[in-house]
């Protein structure tokens, strides 16, 4: 058995179906990327997952246990599930500090000294030490995306997802952010993160998920689907990446 | 088609330069603008004065609202050369420089033409509260009607100071519960919610006229215990369930105005509804609900007024029946100074709260 089991999730907004049906199997310390065109469902079964979005059919199991459907405790669910927007996210009325130490105090209920040792720790690693007091609206996009990385990780989540936490930042600031990711990877983190970074998800990646307007289209290591890839939609949107000069 | 076709830069004639722009015929509006200010403020002055019988201080007072009206000359002449310079240097082909002088002329000449303007309706003002021989003057700014009534005035004043107060705690306290009442989710929620909603919309629809007139008279003959009640009292409660249908909206909007990510984020981490409600959203909600409620609070305050209509002695009823006593509308006016001296520095103040999260919004 898997540790996180997607098993033919469907999602609808209004008549727009989004997801047609997808499943996928993430093991226990495996990285999974999901690529696909803009609109192809990568951020929606992210969401899924951590039931921000509510399925219309099909189930997710974690470690064994069904989270979909009614009567799950999902405060329970979203403490071992960590989620890493796109936009950051990040409360702009707290200081790093105490966006970092909002859910474990609330939540979990660690005293607020553990807390802070821990935010210390976390931020010094991503490099954020120095600016532990500094508001939201002060930061570069890419420290504020390793602040929301780390304001994740304080939740000690079993599992991370990850929705295009690249996308909204300058070239530049993309790397700092990459390597955490990458650093997450080796220290054995399950992740499944959606992307549109190939050279990287071919680097960190065990499988390689291709979405197609809401179904999985081709699903494998990722030297098969970078350098063999069988289904010519597949074919398709890696060549348009290459012309476009991102892989 | 390769991109170099896209681009003829090159095949195309360069454009001619722009030339200086005209000033003098700006500056001879100007000119004309000012002249007619200048006279009708001469002959404002002189009414003024004689309405007066000569007397020191309005003498004083005319002299300088006639001298105020003669500096938009000083622009205006500044324009005049402006244009000069720019006619003599466009003559010795110096275009650019010609057009700078240009620029600076239109500008000087526009000033004097905007404060000239203003000379007009300031004289224009005065004329009409002096013409009538003061009849303007007469009706609405009699100072020893002030005299007589200004005691009494004030002392009612407080009265709607004290509603104003009084009524704007219980509106932010019974407009949260119509709020969270509005806001309850789900089909348990729906019933609680519908008749939120209902409120809102009839007090909303009902004029605060009719309201203030419904629960002061009606209240004591439906419910004979509050006939013992102080009647200011019964003017409170009418404030208060207008004013609460229009800040649970307030408060509701205020919730609604906060990025669903920000609820999104907090969710994911594990936090329930509530703490999320606690922790994230009212937090960033209040800041924006401030304005808002500031804004409500000073129509609140002007609306005290209509508990004069019931027979409470606020101060319009007050200075009402002095305009009775002495068959002149000056201490009427005072009334409305009243209100001007309490509501302008608290709409400024709103003006500086909007400004202050604008700039912020714009830094961030």
């Amino acid at each position: 058995m898997s540790f996180l089991e997607i098993e033919d999730v469907r999602k609808s907004f209004g008549h727009n179906e989004v997801l047609k049906g997808v499943t996928l199997n993430v093991e226990r310390h495996e990285v999974v990327c999901l690529i696909g065109a803009s609109g192809s469902g990568k951020s929606t079964l992210l969401r899924c997952v951590n039931q921000l979005e509510q399925v219309n059919g099909g189930e997710i199991h974690i470690d064994g246990d069904t989270v979909t459907g009614a009567g799950v405790d999902l405060n329970k669910l979203r403490r071992d599930v960590g989620i890493v927007f796109q936009s950051y996210n990040l409360f702009p009325h707290m200081s790093v500090l105490e966006n970092v130490m909002l859910a474990p105090t609330r939540v979990v209920g660690i005293s607020k000294e553990e807390a802070k040792e821990k935010a210390m720790t976390l931020l010094t690693s991503v490099g954020m030490q120095d600016k532990s007091s500094a508001y939201p609206d002060m930061l570069s996009g890419g420290q504020q995306q390793r602040v929301a990385i780390v304001r994740a990780l304080a939740m000690e989540p079993r599992v991370m997802l990850l929705d295009e936490i690249t996308a909204a930042l300058d070239p530049e600031l993309v790397g700092d952010v990459l390597e955490i990711v990458r650093e997450l990877a080796h220290g054995g983190l399950t992740m499944l993160l959606a992307t549109h970074e190939m050279g990287f998800a071919r680097e960190v990646a065990s499988q390689v998920c291709f979405l197609d307007s809401g179904s999985i289209c081709e699903n494998g290591p990722p030297e098969q689907i970078f350098d063999n890839p069988t289904e010519p939609r597949t074919q398709q949107f890696l060549s348009r990446v290459v012309k476009s000069g991102r892989l | 088609m390769s991109t170099p076709d896209l681009v003829e830069v090159e095949t195309l004639p360069a454009p001619p330069p722009s030339q200086p722009q005209r000033v003098t015929g700006v500056a001879v509006t100007a000119l004309v603008v000012d002249v007619v200010g200048i006279a009708l403020m001469v002959f404002a002055g002189l009414l003024l004065r004689d309405y007066n019988h000569g007397g020191i201080f309005s003498t004083i007072v005319a002299i300088i609202l006639v001298l105020g009206s003669l500096y938009p000359l000083w622009p205006t002449i500044q324009g005049f050369r402006g244009g000069a310079k720019r006619n003599r240097l466009l003559h010795n082909d110096e275009l650019v420089a010609a057009r700078r002088a240009s620029a600076r002329g239109r500008e000087d000449a526009t000033i004097g033409l905007g404060y000239g303007a203003a000379a007009i309706i300031v004289a224009g003002l005065l004329l009409l509260g002096l013409t009538n021989s003061g009849a303007v003057a007469e009706t609405f700014f009699r100072t020893d009607a002030w005299h007589q009534s200004f005691g009494e005035a004030i002392q009612a004043f407080w009265i709607n100071i004290w509603v104003a107060v009084v009524s704007f705690v219980l509106v932010l306290i019974f407009g949260l519960i119509l709020a969270i009442m509005r806001m309850l989710p789900g089909r348990a929620g729906a019933p609680l919610r519908l008749i939120a909603t209902v409120y809102c919309d009839v007090f909303r629809a009902v004029p605060a006229i009719v309201t203030v007139l419904l629960v002061v008279f009606g209240l004591p003959l439906a419910f004979t215990f509050t006939q013992r009640w102080n009647p200011a009292f019964m003017g409170v409660v009418a404030l208060t369930l207008t004013y609460s249908a229009y800040v649970a909206e307030v408060y509701r909007a205020g919730l609604a105005s906060i990025h669903p990510s920000q609820s999104a984020a907090a969710r994911s981490l594990g936090l329930s509804y509530a703490q999320t409600l606690r922790a994230v959203l009212v937090p960033q909600a209040v800041r924006r609900m401030v304005p808002p409620l500031m804004n409500d609070f000073i129509s609140l305050q002007k609306d005290t007024a209509l508990l004069s209509i019931a027979a409470i002695p606020e101060v319009l009823l007050v200075t009402k029946l002095w305009e009775s006593k002495l068959f002149n509308l000056s201490p009427v006016t005072l009334a409305a100074v009243f209100f001007i001296v309490i509501t302008i520095p608290q709409a400024r103040f709103v003006d500086h709260l909007i400004n202050r999260d604008a700039a912020k919004r714009a830094g961030g």
